[in-house]
């Protein structure tokens, strides 16, 4: 693991560690290391460093709403915004409760895209019309509700393979300068 | 209690006009003659979703909090009005109370 421009270039270790938590991150150290052929005192002390860089950030649950009785909806907001209050539409929606993820974007508009999560139709529009339309900056907002769900898995840095090619090269560079 | 009816509200009391659940046109009115002039400018969509829900009554009643003319409204919805017609007599039925509201202000 090198420091490059204020970013952590992982190496190939690093990675398949990554990978294995983010596969079941309650494996002990012990499993990890057995799995992928190495000591277990490689795992953890990468794991600590991985941590004390905030790479891992934390250890989370992935609860099956449904399975759990939860009959929510969710929707994606784009809400059209004047430029100038963009930054602080998007930091107001960051903390609703009902907001789980806010993206700005850049078309021919400014745009910001949130997922909202509610108990029903008409608690989302209840939310909307109360919390985001009164928001200053607001000029329009476009909702549509999901009604089915294909995929749903969390970014892996591993699953990226211009990442995978970019910390193969870094790692090759450091190596090269190392010797 | 008719300057009360005919305040300017503060944003987050306005009316915001929705065409469907989660759709915000980007229009809003913050006073009982804001919202007057809005229902002429709007789209008929928009009319047509709240009134269908009930929500211009909830909000003159709740907010505005001029019950008679959220009597008014309940009782107009009863005649199954849509588009243009809809527009036009629910304006009619604002404006009416405006001037009303207004000449004993």
């Amino acid at each position: 693991m090198k420091f490059k421009n204020n970013t952590v270039a992982l190496d190939s270790t690093d990675l398949k560690i990554l990978n294995a938590l983010q596969e079941n991150a309650r494996q002990t150290y012990t499993a990890i290391g057995k799995s992928l052929g190495m000591a277990h005192s490689t795992v953890y002390d990468r794991i600590k460093r991985m941590e004390r860089h905030g790479i891992i950030k934390k250890y989370t649950a992935v609860i099956d709403a449904e399975k759990a009785g939860a009959q929510n909806i969710i929707a994606i907001m784009t809400i059209f915004t004047d430029p100038k209050e963009s930054d602080k539409v998007a930091e107001e929606l960051c903390e609703a409760p009902q907001i789980l993820e806010v993206y700005t974007s850049l078309s021919e508009e400014l745009l910001i895209i949130a997922k909202v999560v509610a108990e029903n139709q008409e608690s989302l529009h209840e939310f909307i019309a109360s919390s985001v339309a009164p928001l200053p900056g607001v000029l329009r907002i476009r909702t549509s509700m999901v009604t089915k769900k294909f995929k749903e898995t969390r970014f892996s840095i591993v699953n990226n393979p211009k990442k995978l090619t970019f910390i193969k090269e870094t790692h090759n560079k450091i190596g090269e300068n190392e010797h | 209690m008719n300057s009360r009816i005919l305040r300017t509200l503060p944003r987050e009391k306005a009316f915001y006009f929705f065409t469907s659940i989660g759709n915000y046109t980007g229009e809003s009115a913050a006073s009982f003659k804001e919202f007057m002039n809005k229902i002429s400018e709007v789209n008929v969509k928009s009319l047509e979703f709240h009134f269908y829900r009930g929500d211009f009554e909830k909000w003159i009643a709740e907010v505005l909090e001029d019950e008679f003319l959220a009597i008014e409204i309940t009782n107009l919805r009863e005649k199954n009005y849509s588009g243009a017609i809809l527009k036009e007599r629910l304006y009619n039925v604002v404006a009416k109370r405006y001037i009303q509201l207004s000449k004993t202000f």
